[in-house]
């Protein structure tokens, strides 16, 4: 088990990652999320080593790694951008922390042939990796890393380099391969579908503080604070009139909670039977959905999805809420949550 | 691939690294039996050093000279020194020193470098101090006084006067003068010039080269020719006729000589050179039997080259062997043909070329060594200021 | 808390420790030895002459002087080793190692021997005689390009040869001429290596000496030669002290601003294999292979008249000079055959090397490395300046220095023939230095945490992410120190043992004499030493061309 505790990290006069407190359990994946300039891969980088703390400690199975140097944590790190070794091959690459090892030539051969199969690029050996694409090298660098059978691995950003449908693919594959090695997994990302997708539990990290840590499906449900539920997606944000009005036509009953309540654009459908009408000002289409923005009578601007590609600006709909896919947050400020 | 082609560059890295050293391929690792530098000229200031080792004691007044010290006597010289080996082997063999030699530069590098390390002298004898610089050699506590035994009766002509001369031994000496190519006047239908007044005409415009006194010693000497020929007061106005008529100044002797001077090798335009009085007969062509250059003797300066014992050497007896050999006639002998230099020993035979070709100039142009050290500075910064602008 | 020094940081700090004690003994000392001599003539501090020495008008020609043909002697030096770096690393074509060898060759001849040939080349009754250049300031410039293109085109190559051609490709794609890719990608990519050794040229450029006396006659003067008059000749030694106090500032100045300009450009690069990189001439080359041309002929035209001269005596065409050169007894000048000083110049170049390089190494890797704490970045930045300050300080102060700091035990090595290689790796070593602490710097940093990430100490990830690229460079810094050291004439002459002359002595002594035959052997010693010289990197280049041609 990983344990942060009051990690500190500064650079000259600004705090790059300040008092941070995580818990990362064996076999599970914990999603650092945040928008960049953070801290989060300063965090990391401090969990690898790389970084020296201005107070705090990093511990590993309960013991203090202060004064254990990067390549003796028995962690492997993967970067953003690969960072594979030029002059080698694809198989040298992933060799490499064999060879660190000094495992045997046969299992070392063994090991390459069945992590470039894990990673879905058999055959790729003797490849150089300047001939590769971003999405394979970076298969090979998760590859490289696994190879080095890390108690521990971090990383960093690991597809934010890559387009959007190859992000999304690899994510599952990436899953996928941490779950089927059981592989203790800490990630750092500002893209929460990869977070979620990735992840088991994640912590959001502003201004370089954790803003809310727990389950990814109960930082999804209930983000703490408004900042938090900006960052994992939730567009509107309601309160006074309208969160009533917004109740009302979702059939809830009763006082609301205190807080503002925060809603994810799939919360208002347009649909026939709805019970709130408004006037589109925006249809914008996406992959699979038209992402609309709407003048709610008695609401007001918010964001709304539906599967109409019809759907013009201009055009009066009915919308149907769903409080499902609605939070209670309190207000911006991200310091005072629990 | 890669590995193995990381492994090579490693090897490679390797052999550069370790191999070479180890395959003795190095000045140090090749070396005969040689006296390490650190038990060579001790310093006066490091008997301790020597107790500490085991020797016995350098007293000043212990004359049984203790192995490992004063076994060793270094000779500083200018870089023109040169003697045959087999001299140094046979001096070697009858005193039991080991000569060791140190090249110090010209000789006013040699002398600069002797006056700051006065005190803690980098060798025993200096040899090579002319009679530009004997002043400030003496001035400075440089040396020790001695006077060889055995020195040639000849040599008197050439001592310095005063006190002076119990401080420095004359060796060799030798003038330096302009030469002519006799055979460019005479394909030019041109009588060569005689003297330095001769210099100043017209017929002689742009035809004269000479290395400048600030950088050359005989360049310097050739200042000191005219200075003693004309006069103080007089000599500037020679020089700036000279320059206006077309002389030519460069840095140093050799570019003069071999580039624009026409007899010297290099297909230069200037019949007219300053060099030295022995040079002529380099100037033989193959086959042929006479110089076809000749130098001025009216327009000589005389340099005289002296040894001495240096203030503060542990080694005063070596020391003054070295002086005793280089005036004793084997050492003059070879003179000429290794030095350049006559001899100061009149009694020992010239080489046949010099006898015929290089006649030394009747009548040196003279300037006091005491004068020319008192007013070096000024007559440099004078004659700087006239001749290179 | 993670340490604040790491393992590695403590030994490359140890061993930073043997490079700087070097530099101490062998630089601090005795140059503050000849300034202590200068400013505190009997003990006490004695100013009295500073203001007469600046006020001197000659002082302040020879300081602008200096200056300015400096300055000129390196921005030309750059114009024509650009493109020549270009062509000799980054196009493939038969010939090019020799060539590579060839422009190194300049660096090497004795400076005595090319003001000779330049001379000969330009005096009045020379092949080049009518463009009326002998004694003006145009040869001395000629001759700042002749010695330094090696050092422009080495530097400079050694940094683009394995350059990534793509981001050139890429601004190309995106519509831009070609001097648009060069101005605004290329050139920002080489901004370090050519501030580095526009550096150095600036710094070889200010401090030499033999070759502004003899091709400048005495007219023009520099702060170098100035120091030498005032040291040897007149013993001014606190008008020397006051020069070399100005020599030091102006060189710490310039050395600052060139760190600063050189800190802000680099960057990590993305590097490819030199043969990847490498590729055919093209018709838009042919400005780049007129410009190597046009060198290659500047670097020929004194050598070749320099090959003509040795091989000619009284009017016809011989090899006498040459046979003479084994013969210890052909004259009496020397006590030693040329042969002999080949064979003494073969070792002590290689004590210089193996010193230069084992040193340079160390600076080179602790120089490209970025200390997190202010303080220690500061400390690093200082040391990458302080090595190359032996080349901007006049030798003669060195020299003398030698004699006057260097005179008691331990360091009683006044007269040590140890001090030739020192010396002669005091000059390579900043060479070094500027070859592989570019190359170094240019590896991202991550590159090494990530080795270490995967279970790599420290050394492992150094040598994992480092040793690939460093290779070629490593060989390239070996070649060039072996030449300078070979080479060296300045501090040689002044410190090597009559029976064991280099070649650049022996060569010295040959030419100060009288006579053809010295001439001509002289000339023919000198033909032997570039022709070496040119052996030598040649080997190099081949080593490379099979260690790491595979990449």
């Amino acid at each position: 088990m990983l344990e942060l505790e009051g990690v500190t990290v500064r650079f000259g006069g600004t705090t790059a990652v300040e008092d941070v407190s995580l818990r990362v359990g064996a076999g599970s994946v914990l999603a650092v999320l945040g928008p960049s300039g953070c801290g989060k891969s300063t965090l990391l980088r401090a969990v690898a080593g790389l970084e020296r703390l201005d107070a705090g400690t990093v511990r590993w199975e309960g013991r203090d790694l202060a004064g254990v140097p990067t390549h003796e944590r028995g962690f492997a790190l993967m970067f953003q951008d690969g960072q594979l070794f030029a002059h080698a091959s694809v198989a040298q690459n992933i060799d490499y922390p064999l060879r660190l090892r000094r495992a045997g030539r046969a299992e070392r051969t063994r090991r390459v042939e069945e992590l470039l199969e894990l990673v879905g690029l058999p055959g790729y050996g003797d490849r150089r990796p300047a001939t590769l694409s971003g999405g394979e090298q970076q298969r090979v660098a998760l590859a490289r890393s696994l190879a080095a059978d890390p108690v521990l691995l971090l990383l960093d950003e690991p597809l934010s380099a890559l387009d959007r449908s190859l992000r999304d693919r690899l994510a599952g594959d990436l899953r996928e391969i941490l779950v089927a090695t059981g592989t203790t997994a800490l990630l750092v990302t500002h893209d929460h579908d990869e977070a979620f997708t990735v992840a088991d539990r994640m912590a959001v990290m502003l201004a370089g503080s954790v803003a809310q840590e727990g389950p990814s499906s109960e930082v999804w449900r209930a983000p703490a604070t408004r900042d938090v539920a900006e960052f994992v997606g939730f567009e509107t944000f309601l309160s006074g009139a309208p969160l009533l009005a917004f109740r009302r036509a979702a059939g809830a009953s009763g006082d609301p909670p205190t807080g503002t309540l925060a809603l994810r654009r799939a919360a208002l459908r347009v649909d026939a039977s709805g019970q709130l009408r408004g006037i589109v000002r925006r249809a914008v289409t996406v992959s699979d959905a038209v992402q609309l923005q709407v003048d709610v009578e008695g609401v007001g601007a918010m964001a709304a999805t539906t599967q109409d590609a019809g759907i013009r600006r201009g055009d009066h709909v009915a919308l149907r809420a769903d409080l499902s896919l609605s939070a209670y947050v309190f207000s911006g400020n991200h310091q005072n949550n629990g | 691939m890669t590995r193995t082609t990381r492994t090579r560059a490693g090897a490679l890295a390797a052999c550069l690294a370790v191999a070479l050293p180890l395959t003795s391929c190095t000045l140090m690792g090749g070396d005969e039996e040689e006296p390490s530098p650190a038990t060579a000229p001790a310093p006066a200031g490091s008997g301790d050093e020597d107790a500490a080792t085991g020797t016995s004691d350098v007293g000043e007044t212990t004359q049984a000279a203790p192995p490992g010290d004063t076994t060793t006597v270094t000779l500083v010289t200018h870089d023109s020194f040169a003697l045959p080996d087999d001299l140094v082997a046979q001096f070697e063999a009858s005193t039991g020193y080991d000569l060791q030699i140190q090249l110090s530069g010209d000789a006013g590098e040699l002398t600069n470098q002797l006056v700051l390390t006065a005190g803690s002298p980098i060798g025993d004898v200096a040899f090579g101090i002319d009679n530009t610089f004997s002043g400030r050699a003496i001035d400075n506590g440089v040396l020790a006084p001695y006077t060889p035994k055995n020195l040639p009766e000849s040599a008197a002509d050439h001592a310095l006067e005063g006190g002076d001369a119990a401080y420095l031994t004359p060796v060799d000496y030798g003038d330096v003068c302009v030469n002519v190519d006799n055979v460019w006047f005479a394909n030019n239908g041109l009588t060569p010039p005689a003297t330095l007044n001769d210099l100043l005409k017209p017929e002689y415009k742009d035809l004269f080269v000479t290395p400048g006194a600030t950088t050359s010693s005989p360049g310097m000497a050739f200042l000191l020719a005219t200075i003693g020929a004309f006069g103080p007061g007089q000599w500037q106005p020679y020089w700036e006729d000279l320059m206006a008529n077309g002389a030519k100044v460069t840095s140093g002797w050799t570019d003069a000589y071999t580039v624009d001077f026409t007899a010297g090798g290099g297909g230069g335009d200037r019949p007219i050179v300053l060099s030295y009085s022995s040079s002529p007969p380099f100037t033989i062509p193959e086959g042929g039997w006479q110089p076809t250059t000749s130098a001025l003797l009216d327009t000589c300066f005389r340099q005289t080259e002296y040894a001495g014992v240096l203030e503060g050497t542990d080694n005063p007896e070596g020391a003054q062997a070295v002086i005793d050999w280089l005036v004793s006639p084997e050492v003059q002998a070879v003179i000429p043909d290794n030095m350049y230099m006559y001899p100061v020993d009149d009694q020992v035979p010239l080489p046949q070329l010099w006898a015929q070709f290089a006649p030394l100039s009747e009548e040196p142009i003279v300037v006091p060594a005491r004068q020319i050290e008192a007013e070096r500075e000024t007559w440099l910064q004078e004659w700087a200021d006239i001749a290179t602008g | 808390m993670t340490p604040r020094f790491t393992a590695q940081g403590v030994t490359l700090g140890l061993a930073t420790l043997v490079p700087v004690a070097f530099l101490a003994v062998f630089f601090v000392l005795p140059v503050s030895g000849m300034l202590g001599r200068g400013f505190f003539p009997d003990g006490s501090l004695d100013l009295s002459g500073v203001p007469d020495v600046l006020g001197r008008t000659r002082t302040l020609r020879v300081l602008w002087f200096t200056l300015w043909s400096s300055a000129a002697g390196t921005a030309l030096t750059l114009a024509l080793g650009l493109p020549v770096a270009f062509v000799l690393y980054r196009l493939r074509f038969p010939g090019r190692g020799l060539l590579r060898a060839l422009v190194v060759m300049p660096f090497v001849l004795p400076t005595v021997v090319v003001g000779v040939m330049f001379r000969s080349l330009l005096s009045r009754g020379g092949p080049l005689g009518v463009l009326g250049w002998d004694g003006t300031w145009v040869p001395i410039l000629l001759a700042f390009v002749f010695f330094n293109l090696a050092v422009v085109v080495r530097t400079v190559g050694g940094m683009w040869e394995g350059l990534d051609r793509r981001a050139e490709e890429s601004a190309a794609a995106l519509g831009a001429t070609p001097w648009q890719v060069w101005r605004s990608v290329t050139l920002p990519a080489l901004t370090p290596a050519v501030v580095s050794a526009g550096t150095l040229v600036f710094l070889f450029c200010s401090t030499a000496f033999g070759v502004v006396l003899t091709l400048g006659g005495l007219r023009y003067g520099t702060v170098e030669t100035e120091i030498y008059l005032l040291t040897t000749q007149f013993l001014d030694l606190q008008g020397a002290a006051v020069l070399s106090v100005l020599q030091l500032a102006a060189v710490v100045v310039m050395l600052a601003l060139a760190a600063r300009t050189r800190r802000s450009r680099e960057r990590g690069l993305a590097r490819v294999g030199a043969t990847a990189a490498a590729r055919r001439p093209r018709r838009d080359d042919i400005p780049a292979l007129v410009a190597t041309a046009l060198a290659v002929a500047f670097v020929l035209l004194p050598v070749g008249s320099l090959v003509v001269r040795s091989l000619r005596r009284a009017g016809g065409w011989t090899l006498a000079n040459y046979r003479m050169l084994a013969d210890p007894g052909s004259t009496p000048v020397l006590r030693v055959s040329v042969v002999q000083a080949v064979e003494n110049s073969l070792r002590t170049a290689v004590d210089a090397t193996v010193l230069a390089m084992v040193l340079g190494l160390v600076v080179a890797l602790v120089v490209s490395r970025r200390p997190g704490q202010r303080l220690w970045a500061g400390v690093v930045s200082a040391l990458d300046g302080a090595f190359m300050l032996p080349l901007g300080i006049s030798a003669v102060t060195v020299g003398f220095g030698f004699l006057i700091t260097l005179d008691r035990p331990p360091l009683d090595l006044r007269t040590s023939p140890v001090l030739v290689p020192v010396a002669q790796a005091m000059v390579a070593l900043p060479l070094v230095v500027r070859t592989l602490a570019p190359v170094l710097r240019s590896v991202d940093p991550r590159q090494r945490e990530a080795a270490a990430a995967l279970g790599a100490g420290p050394w492992r990830a150094a040598w994992t992410t480092e040793a690939p690229v460093l290779a070629r460079p490593l060989l390239a810094a070996t070649g060039f120190a072996f030449a300078v050291s070979l080479g060296e004439f300045g501090a040689t002459s002044f410190l090597a043992r009559p029976d064991r002359p280099t070649v650049p002595v022996v060569i010295y002594q040959l030419i100060s004499r009288p006579g053809a035959e010295n001439l001509g052997m002289a000339l023919a010693a000198s033909v032997v030493l570039a022709l070496l010289t040119v052996t030598v990197m040649g080997v190099v280049e081949r080593l490379r061309v099979g260690s790491v041609g595979t990449f």
